[in-house]
């Protein structure tokens, strides 16, 4: 027996036995600290999986030994290697990173609780992407967002309250039609084990409840997804809840929900159902230039940097979403590209952001007059992510922007419209980031902020390796790069 | 009359909408929890329907029994697990409202949008 074999059992079995473990340590500080040990023992084992997979080695677990389709089986391939990077990582650096925030915004006799729902939102998450049947995923899901509806309200605001109850209804609904999805598809097919169903899909005679049902699967899954217009839930929930919670879910929540629905069109449905390659773009291209379009224009309005972060979140989806409606290799490399380089910057936007909200009350760009004269270290490291979220070359956002640029020119005419919308969107990122920095170094600032001074160490120290990181992958971009082409290859090599 | 035949569907997407509407169409929080329920257990009501086989019965091997037909209990276990999410959603969901009227004194939505509104 070696280890190695149970790594994607391990991944998920960590931190959702650490969980319970969590609510028992009651003294300070000691949840916390096993949240983060939990958390950093995820991420080596994302990273020794993600080692194995580049080495070409495919990870296949059966739980408890039953084979599929009777058993449930995990599966790691490259795609989901991405992804579990992503989830661990960010979980970890917004644990650590975020102490200090944390301690300031949870009760003392909640954090036990509070860490231990944390456990579980990353326990879920890694279970989403790792699971190979459609129904266990469904489980994750639901088990990931009740902990991160309790981690959104755990925060010192009340009007965290309401957006996490919208947020509640809205994403109960989405799984709900996932649910419905998947009982049409199990109707029809008799198994819930992904693989299976894309096999016997095939001998389907009527086609039309998959349809159905990949039409009930989408919409469910957009809606977790927060593709625009299906984004209401997204803004006010990230904007109040605790800035720590915030790096970790703006970086890796609607990425999976994503992750699933790529996984579900290409793999079960796309080769199945007639033109579904065009229904697919059809459907989705315009989503992808709406959200890249508005969202970026609601952010250049916004006053508030929080949900000015938040809007920008969905415009970054919108181009997730066009890549993959390119269905093409180059675009779906772009889309999973995108995904990890936007988590890169925008966890380390929100991570600046935490430090902010140490040293300032309110998060209004008025409020934050000057705030580069007496935290000039974390402006910095502001200022090199929102480079990166703009997508200025040295940075990684450079990366997935040119490699979404390229494919989109890739498909001819209809690309250089495309490729326009990508610009003015990128101008308008440009104009938001702007708005922030205008307002922090140029401002005079307010006489009662004199006395702010510089964020925590911890605090500082995970936003500037996160924003090193945003340069480094900018530079040397072979480890994201070698991921998405393989997911992209394995997606598109479910095609006829 | 094969329209008719399906008429556990047609209360599946009956009972869909009203739990839909009512989360649309309500501002009282509890009202909408009601419709969000309302709306998951059309769901369950789906997957029951089609794990009957007719002229099936329960999944049990007896002695000198042969020939059964069996209805599939899959679909079954799967609502299990799926109403325990329901469950579980329902309670955090009025948990969330308890807070909320606590803290605002209202479960009206107009209600609480205008008090942050004046805030």
């Amino acid at each position: 027996m070696n280890i190695s074999e149970h790594l994607p059992a391990l991944q998920v079995v960590v931190p959702l036995l650490s969980a319970p473990i969590a609510v028992l340590l009651s003294p300070r500080g000691l949840a916390w600290a096993a949240a983060s040990a939990a958390s950093l023992m995820a991420f080596a084992i994302a990273i020794a999986i993600t080692t194995g997979v580049l080495n070409g080695h495919t990870f296949y677990y059966e739980m408890g030994g039953w084979s599929a389709p009777y058993g449930i089986a995990l599966g790691v391939d490259a795609f989901s290697a991405l992804l579990l990077l992503i989830i661990t990582g960010a979980s970890s650096a917004a644990l650590i990173g975020g102490r200090a925030s944390l301690e300031s915004q949870i009760e003392d006799h909640r954090q036990p609780l509070f860490y231990s729902a944390w456990l579980l939102a990353v326990a879920g998450l890694i279970g989403i992407v790792i699971s190979a049947d459609a129904f266990n995923i469904f489980v994750f899901m639901e088990i990931s967002s009740l902990a991160s509806y309790v981690l959104i309200s755990g925060g010192p605001d009340r009007r965290a309250l309401p957006s996490v109850f919208k947020y509640l209804v809205m994403g109960t609904i989405g799984a709900t039609f996932y649910l419905i999805g998947i009982g049409l598809v199990y109707m029809m097919t008799g198994t819930l084990n992904l693989a299976d169903m894309e096999a016997r899909i095939l001998d389907v005679a009527d086609q039309s409840p998959i349809l159905v049902a990949a039409g009930f699967i989408t919409i469910g899954l957009a809606l977790k997804a927060a593709v625009f217009p299906l984004h209401a839930w997204l803004p006010n929930a990230y904007t109040f809840a605790p800035h720590a919670v915030t790096v970790f879910l703006a970086a890796c929540a609607t990425k999976v929900a994503l992750y699933v629905l790529l996984r579900f069109d290409f793999f079960v449905f796309q080769q199945n159902l007639d033109g579904h390659n065009f229904q697919f773009s059809a459907f989705l291209m315009p989503l992808g230039i709406l959200a890249v379009l508005c969202a970026s224009a609601y952010a250049v309005y916004e006053k508030n940097l929080k949900r000015l972060l938040a809007y920008s979140s969905v415009a970054q989806i919108g181009y997730i979403i066009l890549g993959a409606s390119l269905v093409s290799s180059e675009g779906l490399t772009a889309g999973s590209m995108h995904m990890f380089n936007h988590a890169l910057a925008k966890g380390c936007l929100f991570l600046a952001v935490a430090c902010l909200a140490l040293r300032f009350s309110k998060l209004n760009l008025s409020d934050l007059a000057g705030a580069a004269k007496v935290m000039p270290w974390t402006m910095a490291a502001f200022v090199i992510a929102g480079l990166s979220l703009i997508g200025v070359p040295g940075t990684a956002g450079f990366i997935s922007k040119w490699t979404l640029l390229t494919a989109v020119m890739g498909i001819g005419i209809g690309g250089l419209f495309l490729a326009l919308v990508i610009i003015i969107s990128s101008l308008m990122a440009v104009v938001y980031i702007w708005r922030v920095v205008e307002a922090t170094y140029f401002e005079a600032s307010k006489n009662d902020q004199l006395k702010v001074k510089e964020a925590p160490l911890g605090l500082l120290l995970v936003t500037w390796l996160a924003a090193l990181a945003n340069i480094y992958f900018g530079f040397n971009s072979a480890l994201p790069m070698e991921l998405s082409s393989a997911a992209a290859d394995l997606l598109m090599g479910h095609l006829k | 009359m094969e329209l008719l035949g399906y008429y556990n569907y047609w209360v599946f997407a009956l009972l869909l909408m009203i739990g839909f509407y009512a989360i649309i169409a309500r501002g009282n929080l509890i009202k909408k929890l009601l419709g969000l329920s309302i709306f998951q257990s059309a769901v369950f009501l789906m997957y029951i329907t089609m794990n009957k086989v007719e002229g099936g019965t329960a999944p049990i091997i007896q002695k000198g029994v042969e020939d059964q037909i069996f209805s599939n209990p899959l679909p079954q276990v799967l609502i299990l697990t799926a109403i325990v999410v329901g469950v579980s959603t329902t309670a955090l969901g009025l948990a969330i409202v308890v807070r909320i009227k606590d803290t605002y004194g209202s479960i009206e939505e107009h209600e609480i949008f205008e008090a942050d509104e004046s805030e």
